[in-house]
C-alpha cells in the first residue's frame, strides 16, 4: 500500500457551505480515491460534494515560520470597526 | 534549544492549544501516540471479527443490516485512526506489518470469542459502552488529527451501543432459554470488559505523563467507576445479573463498590494466550495475503490509466 499516494478528502456537508477537510486515504487512482472517500467519510449523509487531492500537491507554509508570517496582521488594529471612535448616540453603525 | 523547545511544547498544552503534524513535539509524546493511536486503530480492525463471526447468521435482515452496517463502521473507525496516525510520520504498511508480527497489540477484549448471539447484543451494551467511556474524552486530547478522529467515530459509537442494548431487551423480553442466553453471555463479558480501561492506576506506569501531555484526561479507574454505575441501572432494564457478588452501592462514596479484577488473566491474554489470539491474527494474515493480487491488480490499473494519460498530452 506504500506505492499508493496518499489523498486528502474535502467534503461539503450541504450546497451553502465551504468544503471542509475530513481525513485522508490510501488510494491507487483518482476513482478509487473518490469511492474511497464516500464509503468512508460519508456513510450517513454527510456531504452533497467530495474534493480529494493528492497530499503531497498541497502546498503549506512551515509552522515554524508562522510567527514571522502572520506577524503583519498582527498590529493594524484599524482594520477592526471597534478602532474608531465614535458617540453613542450615533445609531445604525 | 531542546529544552526550551519543550517548555514552549508544555506551555500550549497547558493552555489547551492543539498540537498539530508538522509542529515541534518532543520524541516521547510522538511515540506514545503513535503506540496509543495504532492499537486503537488495530483494535477497530480486529474487532471486527468477532462480530463478522454472527453477520451471515443473524437471526432476521433487520438484525442482520445493522450488525452489517456496524462491522463496515469499525472498519471507518480503524481507517480515520491510521490516517490520524500517519501523520506522525509512520507508514501504513509499518503498522500493519507491526500488527501482524505482533509487535503491536490491540484491545485484549477481542481475544475472547462470539459463541452465542446473545454476545452481539452484549458486546454493544458492554464493550462498545467501555469504549464509549474511554473515547469521549479522546476527543479532547491534545494531538488534533487525533481528537478529530475520535469525534467522528463518537458520533458514530451511539448507534452501535443502541443496537446491542435493543438485542439484549428483546432477549430478555423472550423465552426462558433466550433469557439464559443472555444471562451467560453477560457473565463471560462482564470482567473482560471492566478490564478494558486498563490496569490499576497504581499500576500504571505511563499514566501520569499522559495526562500531563492531555493525551488522557482521566484516570483508568476514574473511568472503571463511571462504567459500573452507568451499568448497574441498566442491567435493571434487561433484568440481569452482573456477575460481581461485591457489587454494592457505597453510599458515603456515592458510587458502586466493585470486587477485585484478575489480573492475571489479563495479562494471560495480553502475553497473547486467550482464548482467539492466534486466530485473530492468522485471519487478518491471511486478509492481507490473499487481498494482495487485488492490491497489485488496482496499482497496475492505476498505472495504465497514468501511462495512457501521458501518450495523450504528448
Amino acid at each position: 500500500m506504500n506505492d499508493w499516494p496518499l489523498w486528502e478528502v474535502f467534503i461539503r456537508s450541504k450546497a451553502g457551505l465551504h468544503h471542509r477537510h475530513v481525513g485522508s486515504l490510501h488510494a491507487s487512482d483518482e476513482a478509487m480515491a473518490l469511492e474511497n472517500a464516500r464509503d468512508v467519510y460519508c456513510r450517513r449523509m454527510e456531504g452533497v460534494s467530495i474534493w480529494i487531492v493528492k497530499s503531497e500537491e498541497i502546498v503549506a507554509n512551515n509552522p515554524e515560520n508562522s510567527e514571522a508570517l502572520f506577524d503583519p496582521a498582527e498590529n493594524k488594529i484599524y482594520r477592526h470597526p471597534t478602532f474608531y471612535d465614535l458617540p453613542d448616540n450615533l445609531k445604525h453603525m | 534549544m531542546e529544552n526550551s523547545m519543550a517548555d514552549k511544547f508544555q506551555q500550549k498544552i497547558d493552555d489547551d492549544i492543539r498540537i498539530e503534524p508538522r509542529d515541534w513535539m518532543p520524541e516521547a509524546y510522538r511515540k506514545t501516540l503513535i503506540r496509543q493511536i495504532s492499537q486503537h486503530a488495530h483494535s477497530e480492525i480486529v474487532g471486527m471479527l468477532p462480530e463478522g463471526n454472527w453477520i451471515t447468521r443473524a437471526p432476521n435482515l433487520r438484525r442482520k443490516v445493522a450488525l452489517l452496517a456496524k462491522v463496515q463502521d469499525e472498519a471507518g473507525h480503524g481507517l480515520y485512526l491510521y490516517s490520524a496516525c500517519e501523520t506522525l510520520g509512520v507508514s501504513r504498511d509499518e503498522l500493519i506489518n507491526q500488527l501482524h508480527t505482533g509487535k503491536a497489540k490491540y484491545s485484549s477484549i477481542f481475544n475472547y470469542p462470539t459463541i452465542t448471539w446473545a454476545d452481539i447484543g452484549t458486546i454493544g451494551w458492554l464493550v462498545d459502552g467501555a469504549a464509549i467511556m474511554n473515547q469521549v474524552p479522546l476527543c479532547r486530547c491534545s494531538y488534533g488529527p487525533y481528537a478529530r478522529a475520535m469525534v467522528k467515530v463518537c458520533k458514530e459509537e451511539s448507534f452501535h451501543q443502541r443496537q446491542g442494548f435493543e438485542i439484549l431487551l428483546t432477549l430478555s423480553k423472550g423465552t426462558e432459554a433466550q433469557r439464559q442466553m443472555l444471562q451467560d453471555s453477560v457473565n463471560r463479558w462482564w470482567w473482560p470488559s471492566m478490564m478494558m480501561f486498563g490496569p490499576n492506576d497504581a499500576d500504571s506506569p505511563h499514566s501520569a505523563q499522559s495526562m500531563a501531555w492531555k493525551i488522557k484526561r482521566f484516570s483508568n479507574d476514574e473511568l472503571r467507576q463511571r462504567f459500573v454505575d452507568m451499568c448497574v441501572d441498566q442491567a435493571k432494564i434487561l433484568n440481569v445479573t452482573l456477575p460481581d457478588p461485591d457489587l454494592k452501592w457505597n453510599e458515603e462514596r456515592g458510587h458502586y463498590d466493585y470486587g477485585p479484577i484478575d489480573w492475571d488473566e489479563f495479562w494471560n491474554v495480553v502475553k497473547g494466550n486467550g482464548p482467539c489470539n492466534r486466530d485473530r491474527i492468522e485471519t487478518r494474515v491471511n486478509a492481507y495475503e490473499k487481498g494482495a493480487w487485488v492490491r497489485e491488480a488496482a496499482s497496475a490499473y492505476a498505472e495504465k490509466q497514468a501511462s495512457k494519460k501521458a501518450i495523450q498530452v504528448a
